[in-house]
């Protein structure tokens, strides 16, 4: 069972449910943010976009002390797959599970695009049914989603390959052009060093039907619901 | 009462500081002269000395003064707009409600309206944008809708001007600010700039929402003794007036003074709201509820008693406060944001209750509904406010002012085409057109919008109308979408009220329909000047006349709508600008068309004729300098069976591209169709224009009617024009990386087919090479310093 979290300001929330459950055909279900324990059973853990807690302090600062936060860090700790998507990926490295910041855009401005994906690591539970090198498009949509390191711990955070998806353009030129918000290396995603937690700036829950614009979040997704399965076989 | 020991001790303060407040500030000595200064006519002032027999206390001049504004009372505009048709098959709630609702099948309703907050962003951008988007949002979500999509229409004056480079930004900004936080996606809208609103901008903000049909919420406060209760934010001093003296009158020097009558918006509490709202709607034991908007408490209250023919009774020590020391007056008329009334079944309060504190929102009761139709209001003991709900909220002073023909219509009206020059360089008036930025693209403004949030977005913006996949409550999908366009071209309304009116009516739905959408029912937003002045309320009783024709011609009755007059500066009116807003219904969301070219090697085909209309085009005004002449003509019949043509055509999947021919024209319409659109492919396009009408007319006129479509069958396609007796015919076809438009007179044509001498290349461009124009008319101007 995927966990969606919901706190308050989320606002992807139930898309992420939308598009795992209605979509992707996976049992998905809203946990509430006062909630001290996730659902027996949870498999995933789900942090989806919005604006917890109206992102008035700094980008995920506040939803990081929400109940259900130690319960989640105690998951992720015991090797559960952690998914943070915009949001959900500065909640997360508010909550230190996962390396660095998100800051205000480059051009200081919200930016609602679609975004090309370059798949740097392929491994479960996130990115399996990828390939290395593949283009991914799927849109982003924040005004705090420039991803931020030193150089040397972005150079530490290559070689042990936690960098997984970088803004690339169609063709997959990872370019100063193509980094739509100023991420230094033009990292788009991040894991942590056990590979279970990851972060993205992109949407993959709105890139699952072709009908609203793409299906490459199904890739993403998709891969999170096989490791799942495996697990329940 | 339970619910009011959550702030017990904080009560008690309260009570206590209050004492000292009224030795501190006593209240001013209510005379006619303070009602003047309300903004209260003498002949009010007399109304309200007879209803009440007796002089009224501070707070209840207030109350008179906020809910007899033109903005709350609508009292120029209301004998007109009563002649408006509201009623229709599908039509489930008309104007008075905080929103209209209609029918689309499958047990669901779509509830929308547009609404202005053009005072407040003028005077804070930032947050009179904002607060304008949190406002429609809560008409919606009130009447038990999920709101689905925003658009939003905003106008500006001359880019050239740093303040409006401000505003522009500001504004944005607050659109997005506040929509993006709600996670309500802005899915489309308008941006408009012209000399008009250098001392007025426009902002106005359209809402859609979702609810079961037999769901809907109204705004009624009925059961005599059921509790009344208060939830969101809590009260402050902000926007007290708001309604009256900002958004009922005519700005002057010394309107920056007025800022602190501008809200402020929070759009985490009202994301907060709009959740606790839906769920605790869910439980079943809310009676009425609705938004405190403008004029705040007072005016959310009168009106649910009013149209239960109730009363209230309340006090004001139990509202939730944010400041120390607030009067009765300030309680009752401030217009802080995000806060409900709610009136539930008496003694099942509490499930309502504990879904806000879930959310961690305030919810209080303070009052019950009455059976005597009074508003009766106690503050510290004593009794603040006694008068009878109706006179105050149903029978406002209703006015019939005095119209007048401008003197200056005639000379407005006046064009010779004959003696405007011809276009000697159709190319370089192409990209002057494709540089303005009416017709540039809009990618700056909506790119900062979240369009995506709630996954249902189909067609987002830059396409001629939106088009939203509807989603039931509980995440399951329908095969059904529903599509709305905002529009007005201001200038052929300055030309011709009336006629610029239905034009508008027709163009909203014309977009509506180029997706595959049957247009359903229609929002309207009226700006306009000053209607104490005979030329101001003639133009906008003639827009009323002409909204109401086209309304009736195209099925598509008036659900709701909102007036905003007084957008006027030291004297200087803006162009009449009643913003249009369309909503249609598209029965199978598979089968759309959307308004790039897609596929090369497709015909593309003109429907619709092309006349001699060069009257309020944009190239009279960027080629020749001129805003004169007669608006192109409109055929309602016409668009009615193009409209038809295009829902049979997209949903035999003839028509995979579609889009209207408006500003700029035939040659500004193809150019946009070949650039780079969701798809992500850019198109070029050969096509052979002919025709015995002047060249410059054919490429840039703006003749009303006609769409441009892309079909793989044009034989097909042409057969069912005729049947529908459409004028269409094959122009050319999409494909290449040129946009080139040839011209063949016609009279050539009619003695068998043009020589090639005579056949003459007006545009042959690359697309691209536009395409960048196009796209950088509005950053560049941004770009200036200063």
């Amino acid at each position: 069972m995927f966990a969606v979290l919901q706190f308050p300001g989320s606002n992807d929330d139930r898309d992420m449910v939308f598009a795992m459950k209605s979509v992707l055909g996976a049992d998905a279900r809203l946990v509430w943010h006062k909630d001290a324990e996730l659902p027996a059973g949870t498999q995933c853990v789900l942090l989806p976009g919005g604006f917890s807690y109206g992102d008035y302090l700094r980008c995920g600062a506040m939803a990081r002390f929400s109940p259900i936060m130690a319960a989640v860090t105690r998951f992720a700790a015991a090797g559960g797959p952690v998914l943070g998507t915009c949001n959900g990926f500065q909640v997360l490295c508010e909550a230190g599970l996962l390396p660095g910041a998100l800051l205000r855009n480059r051009d200081l401005a919200f930016v609602c695009a679609p975004a090309h994906l370059r798949v740097e690591r392929v491994a479960a539970p996130f990115t399996s049914r990828a390939t290395p090198g593949q283009v991914l498009r799927i849109p982003i949509k924040h005004g705090e989603g420039r991803y931020h390191v030193t150089p040397e711990k972005l150079a530490r955070l290559e070689a042990a390959n936690q960098v997984v998806l970088r803004y690339c353009t169609p063709a997959g030129d990872v370019t100063d052009a193509a980094n739509p918000n100023g991420s230094i290396g033009n990292v788009a995603a991040v894991c942590n060093a056990a590979g279970n937690v990851m972060g993205l700036m992109p949407h993959p829950e709105h890139a699952v039907e072709a009908l609203t614009g793409s299906t490459d979040g199904r890739v993403l997704l998709g891969s999170l619901i096989d490791w799942a399965e495996q697990q329940t076989r | 009462m339970s619910d009011r020991n959550r702030s017990g001790s904080s009560e008690l303060e309260r009570s206590e500081s209050g004492e000292r407040a009224r030795g501190e500030r006593s209240e001013p000595l209510v005379d006619q002269t303070l009602a003047r200064e309300h903004g209260l006519s003498d002949e009010e002032w007399q109304r309200i000395l007879e209803i009440l027999g007796r002089t009224p206390s501070y707070s209840e001049l207030g109350i008179f003064s906020v809910m007899w504004s033109e903005h709350c009372s609508y009292k120029s505009s209301r004998v007109h707009l009563k002649n408006l048709p509201t009623r229709g098959e599908h039509v489930l709630v008309g104007p008075g409600e905080g929103a209209g609702a209609v029918a689309i099948g499958d047990g669901l309703a779509v509830i929308f309206k547009i609404e202005s907050h053009n005072h407040p962003s003028f005077i804070e951008p930032t947050q009179g944008a904002a607060t304008g988007v949190g406002g429609i949002l809560r008409d919606i979500f009130s009447m038990g809708a999920r709101p689905i999509a925003t658009l939003d229409s905003i106008r500006f004056g001359p880019l050239d001007d740093p303040k409006h480079r401000r505003l522009l930004e500001g504004v944005v900004h607050g659109i997005g600010g506040y929509g993006n936080s709600v996670g309500v996606p802005t899915v489309g809208g308008e941006t408009g700039f012209h000399e008009c609103y250098r001392g007025n901008i426009l902002v106005n903000a359209f809402n859609l929402g979702l609810a079961p049909a037999d769901g809907i919420f109204l705004g009624q406060a009925s059961g005599v003794g059921n509790p009344v209760i208060y939830a969101g934010s809590k009260t402050g001093r902000d926007g007290i007036h708001g309604a009256s003296l900002l958004a009922s009158a005519e700005f002057d020097a010394e309107s920056d003074a007025k800022r602190p009558t501008v809200q402020v918006g929070d759009p985490f509490t009202e994301k907060c709201l709009i959740e606790a709202c839906l769920e605790a709607m869910r439980t079943g034991v809310i009676v009425g509820i609705q938004d405190m908007g403008a004029a705040g408490l007072t005016c959310s209250s009168f009106e649910m008693a009013s149209r239960a023919e109730t009363g209230i009774e309340m006090d004001l020590d139990c509202v939730p406060q944010r400041a120390a020391n607030l009067s009765p007056y300030e309680l009752l008329l401030s217009e802080s944001q995000e806060r409900m009334l709610l009136v539930t079944r008496a003694g099942e309060e509490r499930q309502v209750l504990d879904i806000f504190e879930r959310w961690d929102l305030d919810a209080v009761v303070v009052g019950r509904v009455t059976g005597d139709g009074r508003m009766r209001v106690h503050w510290h003991g004593q009794t603040v406010v006694d008068i009878p709900v109706d006179p105050v909220a149903a029978n406002a002073p209703l006015y019939e002012r005095k119209q007048r023909v401008p003197a200056d219509l005639a000379a407005r009206q006046k064009l010779d085409l004959a003696s405007i020059e011809p276009e000697a360089d159709p190319q370089a008036a192409l990209a002057v057109l494709l540089d303005s930025p009416n017709l540039g693209s809009k990618a700056w403004v909506w790119r900062q919008y979240d369009s995506l949030v709630q996954g249902n977005t189909v067609i987002g913006p830059g396409g001629d109308a939106a088009l939203v996949r509807v989603k039931r409550e509980d995440g399951t999908p329908t095969r059904k979408a529903v599509a709305m366009s905002v529009d007005c071209n201001p200038r052929w309304c300055w030309l011709d009220p009336r006629a610029g009116t239905i034009a508008a009516v027709a163009e909203s739905a014309r977009n509506v329909a180029c997706t595959g959408a049957r247009p359903l029912a229609l929002t309207n937003c009226l700006n306009f000047g000053n209607p104490e002045k005979p030329e101001i309320m003639w133009e906008l009783a003639e827009s009323i006349r002409g909204l109401g024709e086209a309304a009736e011609a195209l099925g598509t009755p008036v659900i709701s709508g909102n007036v905003s007059l007084y957008n006027e500066t030291s004297g200087r009116a803006i162009f009449p600008t009643p913003t249009i807003a369309v909503v249609g219904l598209l029965d199978d969301v598979e089968r759309h068309a959307v308004s790039h070219f897609e596929v090369a090697g497709l015909a593309i085909l003109l429907l619709g004729e092309t006349r001699e209309e060069l009257g309020g085009s944009e190239w009279l005004q960027l080629r020749r300098g001129l805003e004169a002449g007669l608006p192109p003509s409109v055929d309602l019949a016409h668009e009615l069976r193009l409209q038809q043509l295009l829902a049979e055509g997209v949903a035999s999947g003839l028509v995979r591209t579609a889009h209207d021919v408006s500003n700029g024209g035939l040659a500004v319409a193809l150019a946009e169709c070949g650039f780079t659109g969701p798809a992500g492919v850019r198109i070029g396009a050969r096509v052979e224009l002919a025709d015995g009408i002047r060249p410059d007319a054919l490429l840039f006129g703006e003749s009303t009617g006609r769409v441009l479509v892309a079909t793989g069958n044009p034989d097909a396609l042409l057969e069912r024009a005729r049947a529908a007796a459409v004028p269409a015919r094959r122009i050319g076809t999409t494909g290449g990386s040129r946009l080139v438009i040839r011209h063949a007179p016609l009279t050539v044509l009619a003695s068998g087919g043009p020589a090639a001498s005579e056949v003459t290349s007006l545009i042959d461009a690359e697309v691209a090479n536009l395409e960048a124009i196009w796209a950088r008319a509005i950053p560049r101007r941004l770009e200036q310093a200063g």
